[in-house]
């Protein structure tokens, strides 16, 4: 790509510059090296490695689950791994996308696009102005020649071509050439337009994406029916904010789930049944002080509002339990969200009460929307609907540790130092509920009871101002690669040599400035028609 | 109704399999032919020497060649008419097939694994037969049916799945866009890689190595079919770019973000930026020839590695195999 005076796909055949490297080299100062380097790095070859290098850089982050995309991926291979996850971790493998090595390698290979770019759009530029050039002493050598005889005398002829030329593209200039007039012609300046559109339009989507990271974030948050997810940083369960981000980029608005309606293949013959159709979030969303607006969010159709786009990306149940004291005053009652755990939303939860009861207890929790026996005795979930449900639990009594001041996961319960009171190892059993069942705690402590089970959506809020210029450069990238790869830049010359006897001969040929599968038969094609015109002018 | 059409799906697509058989045996029959011929008769080589029709054609990079120039390459050798007509006819079944399937399931036949495989493959089928219009790359026929073959071999027993609804994130009018283009780019791209395998094979023979295989005396020299080669490639690759910014618009709807990294979305990258290289190693020096071609080849094994080994065993968001 270094020599700019040629176009984007010509060979450069000739080893002469290679060679001269091993000639004594002139020494080169401080400002000598830095060229040398320049020129290295906007080399073709430099460029095809580093693009290649981008290839096989990008191998790791799919085999090793990547912090972005798999957290939890990330820290299951770790726990699986104890020995190579430190060393990965070191090279930054979690985080290939954003780690220095992958950023360097496409840094580079941006650095050396701008390289050639900017040379050849100064070129390109001069190009377009310049008439073409001068038409060679000696078509034969060129590419599809061909002659034909000219029935018309050579100024009136070389007139006629002029017009055809134009009439399809050509960029035209007369010249005189050893006494012989002669048209030549140049077509296909968008090739080079085109190639220059792509690849700068390759950095354009780098900024754009590059900015938009920057000024955007991403929010997520659980929201359960007849609850409300607010946009302020204090309401989300998970923010990411990007790196010139402010909280005032955040517009107060509110979304609430007023419901959250599944629809599942219900037809018992069907091999998909419990198969998911649809997923419709119903929503009153309420921008400002505004009024508040009717709104449904589905997975494909995002909710779009105040410059972010809220998107519907999970849900599962969250079963309200209510505990009561052993004197009846109700001491807990609130949705608990469950994390699914197969398709037919069998869902694990943990409940943790710290207050209100004569000991904390800690609750595992099952749920199974259609609770069915399976052949080993053990239950399971045959439907993702409410048609049987059955909540059962495992109850611990002790210390909870959430009082030490260290955060603890609100997903999972550590219960290595909890007593169970009910459950498998204890001397009451598993405590089972359905829908509307109260039991009493174990040791006098109380009762609890599966008061309702509404469901939860797990929304996501993004913010990305620069998304459309990612994908209007993303469309200049196709619009200047199409152009570049399939519009000829060519090269086209009509000679009239006057023979002693007066004939007039026709010669034709052309020259590829790039692929050009298709010259030949333009050449030809120009050249009988060009006769085909001629022959016309002189009969009328 | 649905049952009848998957049945129907089902028998047309075993049946063309059949037929692809038929047709494999007859192409490969006719390369050894051609080694048995080889300057033999006169007849041989000017029915197959592709190399002259090259000239013709016109400004458009796949624009049709002069007709006289198509004439004689539309006869050609008992075998490899034969094996081109039987293709032809396993291709129409395949279609029918493609199409029941979509009648069954009521959308577009491309939402698992089981059938990508089938549309991709009568894709890939697809572009083989039309592009003889272009050029005649019937030489090309035992690569391209046996890969469909085996491709349909592996799809119809390891990755069969009935006829089930979309699941949510599925629903977008995108499905039909991103896949189909990308099926397509995949057409483009193994004939590529095809006609670089006997590139490379062309040029051990110019170099004295791989002595035994006489039929490439009937083939197009090796910087021939690599123009060939590379005109296709960049057909693909423009589809190819097509299909990775209509994912990441789609992604942009379904996922909430139109890049995240996903395994499907590097290896889509990866594939996207093997192929810029080839383009690029086109115009470097020391590049051009044989090392451009592996490029090419290395481009196709990533294209057919991101379907099977990325769908199957690396987790992400793209998990619609239905396995």
């Amino acid at each position: 790509m270094t020599d700019s005076s040629r176009p984007s796909d010509h060979f450069d055949s000739s080893a002469a510059r290679k060679g001269d490297d091993r000639v004594v080299q002139p020494k080169l100062g401080p400002i000598g090296y830095l060229r040398f380097f320049w020129r290295q790095l906007t080399s073709m070859k430099t460029a095809l490695f580093l693009l290649l290098l981008l290839a096989i850089a990008a191998i790791p982050g799919s085999l090793v689950p990547q912090v972005s995309s798999d957290p939890n991926g990330v820290i299951q291979f770790k726990a699986n791994n104890p020995t190579l996850a430190p060393i990965l971790e070191t090279f930054q493998v979690f985080t290939t996308y954003s780690s220095v090595w992958f950023s360097a390698i496409y840094l580079l290979l941006f650095v050396s696009l701008i390289g050639c770019v900017i040379p050849r759009t100064r070129h390109h530029f001069d190009a377009l102005r310049a008439r073409p050039p001068k038409t060679p002493a000696n078509l034969q050598r060129l590419e599809g020649f061909t002659t034909r005889s000219s029935p018309a005398a050579a100024e009136a002829a070389i007139a006629v071509g002029q017009q055809l030329l134009k009439r399809q593209g050509y960029r035209t200039e007369l010249y005189t050439i050893n006494g012989s007039p002669t048209v030549s012609a140049e077509r296909g300046y968008l090739r080079e337009t085109g190639n220059l559109v792509f690849h700068s339009a390759l950095i354009g989507v780098l900024i754009a994406v590059g900015l938009g990271g920057g000024f955007g974030y991403t929010g997520q948050r659980v929201v359960v029916e007849g609850y409300a997810l607010s946009n302020s940083l204090a309401s989300y369960d998970s923010f990411n904010p990007g790196r010139f981000f402010t909280d005032a980029a955040l517009e107060p608005y509110s979304i609430g789930l007023d419901s959250f309606v599944p629809t599942y293949d219900d037809d018992l013959t069907s091999s998909s049944l419990g198969q998911v159709l649809d997923y419709t979030a119903n929503v009153t969303s309420t921008l400002g002080g505004g009024e508040p607006q009717k709104a449904t969010i589905k997975v494909n159709e995002p909710l779009a509002i105040a410059g972010t786009s809220v998107y519907l990306l999970g849900n599962g149940y969250a079963p309200v339990v209510t505990v009561r004291d052993s004197d009846g005053n109700t001491v807990f009652s609130q949705p608990t969200a469950f994390l699914p755990q197969d398709a037919n939303l069998f869902s694990l939860g943990i409940i943790k009460i710290p207050d209100g009861l004569k000991q904390q207890i800690g609750i595992r929790a099952l749920f199974y929307p259609t609770a069915v026996l399976t052949n080993l005795g053990t239950l399971a979930s045959s439907y993702p609907d409410l048609v049987n449900p059955e909540l059962t639990m495992e109850v611990y009594t002790g210390d909870l540790g959430l009082d030490n001041g260290r955060g603890t996961n609100a997903y999972a319960l550590d219960t290595d130092s909890l007593t169970q009171i009910a459950g498998r190892t204890a001397d009451s059993p598993t405590i089972k509920l359905g829908l509307g069942d109260s039991i009493d705690l174990p040791n006098g402590l109380g009762s609890i009871e599966l008061t309702a089970i509404p469901r939860f959506v797990s929304l996501d809020v993004h913010h990305d101002p620069a998304q459309v210029w990612v994908l209007i450069f993303a469309i200049l990238v196709l619009a200047g690669l199409v152009t570049s790869l399939f519009i000829p830049r060519r090269r086209m010359w009509i000679t009239a040599v006057t023979a002693a006897d007066g004939s007039v001969g026709l010669e034709y040929a052309g020259l590829a400035r790039g692929d050009d599968p298709g010259l030949n038969a333009a050449v030809s094609e120009i050249a009988g028609k060009h006769v085909d015109q001629l022959g016309l002018k002189v009969e009328s | 109704m649905t049952e009848n059409f998957v049945l129907y799906s089902n028998i047309a697509v075993y049946s063309a399999m059949a037929i692809y058989t038929i047709a494999f045996i007859m192409f490969t029959l006719d390369l050894s032919r051609r080694s048995a011929n080889v300057g033999a008769t006169a007849e041989v080589g000017a029915t197959i020497r592709v190399g002259q029709l090259a000239s013709a054609g016109s400004t458009d990079l796949l624009e049709r060649v002069d007709s006289s120039a198509t004439a004689p390459a539309a006869k050609g050798p008992r075998y490899l008419r034969a094996a081109f007509a039987l293709t032809a006819f396993g291709w129409a079944l395949h279609v029918g097939a493609v199409f029941f399937r979509g009648f069954a399931a009521g959308r577009v036949p491309w939402a698992n694994m089981f059938e990508f495989t089938l549309t991709a493959t009568a894709i890939i089928v697809g572009v083989f037969l039309l592009v003889q219009v272009w050029q005649d790359l019937r030489f090309l026929g035992s690569f391209v049916v046996g890969f469909s073959l085996i491709a349909l071999g592996v799809g119809t027993t390891n990755f069969y799945v009935d006829v089930v609804p979309l699941p949510p994130a599925l629903q977008s009018a995108w499905l039909v866009i991103h896949v189909f283009v990308a099926s397509l780019g995949t057409g483009f791209f193994a004939l590529g890689a095809a006609l670089s395998v006997v590139q490379l094979l062309q040029a051990r023979r110019a170099a004295g190595k791989a002595v035994g295989l006489k039929f490439l005396d009937t083939l197009p020299a090796a910087d021939k079919l690599e123009n060939l080669a590379y005109r296709l490639i960049v057909v693909g690759f423009v589809f190819w770019t097509f299909t990775l910014i209509a994912g990441a618009v789609w992604a942009e709807r379904a996922w909430g973000r139109y890049w995240g990294w996903d395994t499907k979305e590097v290896w889509t990258f990866i594939i996207w930026t093997i192929f810029a290289g080839y383009i690029h190693a086109r115009a470097t020096r020391g590049w051009r020839g044989s090392r451009s071609a592996w490029l090419a080849i290395i481009g196709f094994g990533a294209v057919v590695f991101n379907f099977t080994i990325v769908n199957l065993f690396f987790k992400g968001l793209h998990a619609y195999s239905g396995l």
